[in-house]
């Protein structure tokens, strides 16, 4: 096999269990280097759970992760590797309160990647610019509104150079107004090449940019196709009902 | 009507300019004296108070005090502040040999020193930790002698404000480390270390700092094997550390349990280990969520150090105690008490008004 053969991120057979609850159930699922795929389907249905196996903070009981070509195995070191080739942006944004945004955007850089601290500032205010809000580098977090901390979150994980990014419900914590400057930095990201694995309930970026559409329930992927077919003929059932009820 | 109609449709034509906020009404202060019944009696009663110590004290204190003389200066109805003159050295540096008391106060001068460089935050780095460290060890070989001509001087001779001073450093600074290990044991989710941490937490706060220090000081030179000894100073250090460790790690367990399970995953997300994450995201954040309540424990840590006169220890506490037993003076408890509580108070309410500071900062979570 090829260096760019293999796929960005395989996930094969994943089985995870929260206590007696069967929580991902089979799944699996293949992108592929420069993939944008877009996950989808009801609260509960196992979508974070599914993305955040893919950088380890979750871990499954059966089943097995690959990210570029390396297996995820807990406790492991295997799980630092990919986790520097791997961005994740989380609803809540999670930014460190007591760092300003450009320390936000240089911790990890110095203390993982080992990046000189010069080197690592260039690098954030070059992401900061990039989700334009250079200006506010040396503010707490605290002291931006949610699109901003989004967008220095976005820029935060940049800063690492990563070859994925996970986006875990970004916008779902965001007031209306705010969710389109959030959105536009991602499709900017889309445009550029980026692998992108996002779970979002925006359909029009979904149908945006997305390469494929994977929609979930219960634990399983009910559905995967390509935007157009996946909005004007869904297959399955429950995916008809679930877009019956979003449609505007 | 004059004021517009609850229409149905609105459009906005004339934006309201921002206009600044009215000024506050204050209550004058006379009817926060006198405003009432209960708020008078209160007044009348407090005034009744003062009208009667005050001259008391200003007689006590300034009129009838003996300002300077021997023993038989005072006696009469005055303070006897000749003696705090005359003993002072001695409250301050306990039995350590007179001719040597510029080490202890170096050793003191040192401490507060560092302590004033340590305060902003922006300092907190590895070089002050390092000087830390410098500092206690060159404040034992200061103390105890023995080295580039400095005389000898057993434990036994230290005394006074020198061992408040490093009994309340050495307990917090060793403390601290074991406290945030302790926390951090007990939120463990490996079973052995947790009950392990929340057996020596449990066990130290079921037990009165007395018999914690009773134990160091009588069984634990039993339980060590023949030939090993360990310093009466030592066992109370031993002691105090310990204790603050159970209780800063249970202040610190709280503080850790307000910081979002969000955080460490963000650190681990970018690849930050374990022990990278705890350390540079998940405790600072701990520390900043509890200032008040880390502080009040230090203040009782401070002040829990005087405790040490039971096992025999010469403290800033024992010292004037001993002072007091002077036959040649009437033994004025009230100017030495009231001394060595002075010196208490400018200790703790330092820290209270730094911990003070140190909260209103962003960095340690204040939300501006």
């Amino acid at each position: 096999m090829t260096e760019t053969a293999t796929p960005a991120v395989e996930i094969n057979a994943l089985n995870k269990w929260y206590g007696a609850y069967h929580a991902l159930r089979d799944v699996s699922l293949s992108v592929g280097r420069g993939e944008r795929v877009v996950i989808c389907g009801p609260s509960g249905s196992g979508k974070s759970t599914l993305i955040r196996c893919v950088n380890g903070l979750e871990t499954a009981e059966e089943g097995q992760v690959l990210v570029q070509g390396v297996e995820l195995k807990s406790g492991d070191r295997s799980i630092d590797m990919v986790r520097r080739s791997v961005g994740m942006v989380f609803q809540s944004f999670n930014l460190f309160p007591h760092k300003t945004v450009l320390e936000n955007c240089t911790l990890a850089q110095v203390r993982v990647a080992k990046v000189p601290p010069e080197e690592a500032r260039d690098r954030a205010m070059y992401y900061l610019e990039k989700v334009r809000i250079p200006d506010q580098a040396g503010k707490y977090p605290g002291q931006l509104s949610g699109g901003q901390q989004q967008r220095v979150a976005i820029a935060r994980a940049l800063c690492m150079d990563p070859k994925v990014m996970l986006f875990d419900e970004p916008t779902s914590a965001l007031d209306m107004e705010m969710v389109g400057e959030v959105l536009e930095i991602m499709v900017a990201l889309a445009e550029e090449g980026m692998t992108m694995l996002c779970v979002t309930h925006e359909m029009g970026f979904a149908r945006r940019v997305a390469d494929r559409i994977v929609f979930m329930d219960a634990g399983q992927i009910v559905e995967m196709a390509a935007p157009e077919a996946f909005f004007e003929s869904p297959q399955h059932a429950r995916t008809q009902a679930f877009l019956g009820r979003i449609a505007h | 009507m004059n004021s517009p109609p609850l229409a149905e449709a609105f459009v906005l034509a004339h934006p309201a300019p921002a206009r600044a906020a009215p000024a506050a009404r204050r209550t004058p202060v006379w009817r926060t004296l006198f405003g009432d019944a209960v708020s008078s009696g209160i007044t009348l009663a407090a005034l009744a108070g003062l009208l009667e110590l005050g001259p008391k004290l200003v007689s006590w204190g300034l009129v009838r005090a003996a300002w300077s003389g021997p023993g038989t200066a005072c006696g009469g109805q005055g303070a006897c502040w000749a003696f705090l003159r005359s003993k002072a050295p001695f409250i301050l540096f306990g039995i350590y040999p007179p001719e040597q008391r510029w080490r202890p106060a170096a050793m003191v001068a040192m401490f507060v020193l560092l302590a004033l460089w340590t305060l902003p935050p922006s300092r907190w780095t590895r070089l002050t930790l390092w000087l830390w460290a410098g500092a206690v060890a060159v404040a034992v070989l200061l103390m105890s002698g023995g080295v580039l001509g400095l005389t000898p001087v057993p434990t036994s001779a230290w005394g006074g404000l020198p061992v408040t001073v490093l009994l309340t450093v050495l307990s917090l600074a060793i403390g601290f480390p074991l406290g945030v290990a302790l926390a951090l044991g007990r939120r463990s989710e490996l079973p052995g270390l947790r009950w392990m941490s929340i057996a020596v937490i449990e066990l130290v706060r079921g037990l009165p700092l007395v018999t914690i220090l009773f134990i160091a000081a009588i069984l634990l030179p039993l339980m060590l094997p023949d030939g090993v000894k360990l310093d009466n100073l030592a066992r109370a250090l031993a002691a105090l550390t310990v204790f603050s460790a159970a209780y800063l790690a249970e202040v610190l367990r709280g503080g850790l349990q307000g910081v979002g399970a969000g955080q460490a995953e963000a650190g681990r997300a970018l690849g930050l280990s374990w022990w990278a994450t705890t350390r540079l995201i998940v405790l600072p954040q701990a520390v900043g969520n509890v200032i008040p309540a880390l502080t009040n424990t230090v203040v009782v840590i401070v002040k829990n150090t005087s405790l040490v006169l039971l096992v025999g220890l010469f403290d800033l506490l024992s010292a004037g105690r001993a002072a007091l037993t002077d036959p040649k003076w009437p033994g004025p408890y009230m100017e030495t008490y009231g001394f060595v509580a002075l010196i208490y108070f400018v200790i703790c309410f330092s820290i209270s008004r730094y911990a003070l500071w140190l909260e209103r900062r962003p960095a340690f979570g204040a939300s501006s």
